[in-house]
């Protein structure tokens, strides 16, 4: 859901490529297939075009959003170098919704919609963002997990065959592994700290725990539908290979910490090599990402004032000669 | 009314259904494409895009989106509308003779003339 390719499993397969010219499509195809990219001028079918803008839209959203629990405690912070360095941090995520918004703008969405989309609630973005974050802990439990799960989705979606998509997440990523080294140093302090701030760790964790591992969405359904965005490099891994990746790398660090992750059916199993958990809470997550969730209505409402406020100060800026051009790259 | 546990949040007293009227085009302004230069000495390099209202604007978001970390020395921007570009169609005018050795330090291989003319004149 942070950036993944949605399938809708409705959606029949050839409808993907109905009426699309078939020589091209083959050149299209073949130069994906040599390991080239797409560049934002070349031809490309329509389908592909509406998941990437879908796709990077809903990325860049998410990067917008998610600063928003985490804004909350820049000025409750303990201390001025944690508050400097979630500051650089939010700043960080602010700049790569700009990035996304740029990319997905080559493609012919403009920025003005993809906000009113945003804060209409036509778009969506990650649900995790839809949980508000109750103190510090909180903070610093998004910073290490939630970026860790962002990185995983960021990385396999870098290797992807859009151009500016792809220069946009290489740059994310190289400031993704500040955001993770941080939120690590603030819950290693927490857990190694006094045992009020292990309980303060612990009990975000506990919070955060089904909202992580609702973070790379549902299951898969494998389709021919599927497939097409598999060979397309749209969807470059499945959810649930995301979410065996993020558990591989993060459960046995939680664990070094002696704190406890309250799913009792987690364990690695031996025979497959895959981790065993209990099946997280699908009603849970599509009631909140449909607006159920504690702090949809605040996100938007925030978003909309944002929006609100700074509107008679571009109004003041515009001059009357501007014309927009789509960005080149 | 929003009850936020963000206390800057709180004091704005925003109203949960506080629709506002639709961005219209241009709200966001036109873009500027970004040259980054890290060192003196090295190539400006293009980075992306930031939107802006002017030139001076553009180079102050260049700035903050580009040149937060890092080394930075210098910034270009560029109206996305002044940049003259060829067509990714038109791949084929790079494309002249597959063979351009000719064009390569690599295609000169003296070495190989010289020892064979050193051997033959070894009295
Ligand atoms: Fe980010
Ligand atoms: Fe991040």
């Amino acid at each position: 859901m942070y950036g993944n390719a949605y399938i809708d499993p409705n959606e029949k397969a050839n409808a993907m490529i109905a009426g699309e010219d078939p020589i091209k499509l083959a050149e299209f195809e073949a130069r994906i297939a040599r390991g080239e990219k797409i560049e934002p001028k070349d031809w490309m079918p329509k389908e592909y075009r509406k998941q990437l803008i879908r796709m990077i839209e809903q990325h860049g959203h998410s990067e917008i959003i998610g600063a928003l629990p985490e804004g909350t405690w820049i000025t409750r912070a303990p201390g001025f170098k944690r508050k400097l360095a979630l500051m650089a941090k939010v700043q960080d995520e602010v700049g790569h919704a700009q990035l996304l918004y740029s990319a997905a703008e080559t493609l012919g969405k403009s920025r003005e919609d993809m906000i009113n989309d945003l804060i209409t609630g036509k778009s969506k973005y990650s649900n995790v963002f839809n949980y508000p974050a109750y103190t510090w802990a909180d903070a610093c439990i998004i910073a290490w997990l939630i970026d860790a799960g962002a990185i995983i989705n960021q990385v396999a979606n870098a290797k992807g065959s859009y151009g500016p998509y792809c220069r946009a997440l290489d740059r994310i990523c190289t400031e993704e592994s500040f955001h993770l080294k941080y939120g690590h140093d603030n819950v290693v302090t927490l857990a190694t700290g006094t045992p009020t701030q292990r309980k303060m760790v612990q009990e975000a964790l506990t919070r955060w725990w089904p909202p992580i591992m609702h973070f790379f969405g549902p299951s898969d359904k494998i389709s021919s539908h599927t497939e097409i965005l598999m060979r397309w490099k749209v969807k470059m891994a499945s959810n649930d290979d995301m979410r065996q990746q993020f558990l591989n790398m993060y459960v046995p660090k939680i664990w070094d910490l002696g704190l406890v992750i309250p799913d009792a059916n987690l364990k690695k199993n031996e025979e497959t090599g895959k981790w065993d958990y209990t099946e997280p809470d699908w009603d849970e997550f599509k009631r909140v990402i449909n607006g159920g969730g504690p702090c949809n209505a605040e996100r938007l409402a925030v978003r909309r004032m944002a929006e609100e406020k700074g509107r008679w100060v571009r109004a003041a800026l515009l001059r009357k000669d501007e014309k927009y051009v789509t960005p080149l790259a | 009314m929003i009850n936020s546990l963000d206390p800057r949040i709180k004091r704005e007293q925003i109203n949960e259904d506080n629709t506002i009227a639709p961005l219209t085009e241009m709200d966001q302004f036109e873009t500027y494409e970004v040259f980054h230069q890290k060192k003196r000495g090295d190539q400006h390099v293009h980075v992306g895009i930031v939107h802006a209202p002017n030139a001076e604007m553009a180079l102050l978001f260049g700035k903050e989106q580009f040149g937060r970390r890092g080394l930075s020395v210098n910034i270009w921007v560029v109206k996305t509308s002044n940049v003259f570009a060829s067509d990714y169609d038109d791949a084929d005018i790079f494309e002249t003779v597959p063979e351009k050795q000719y064009r390569e330090a690599g295609g000169y291989k003296v070495m190989d003339k010289i020892n064979k003319y050193k051997k033959e004149n070894k009295a």
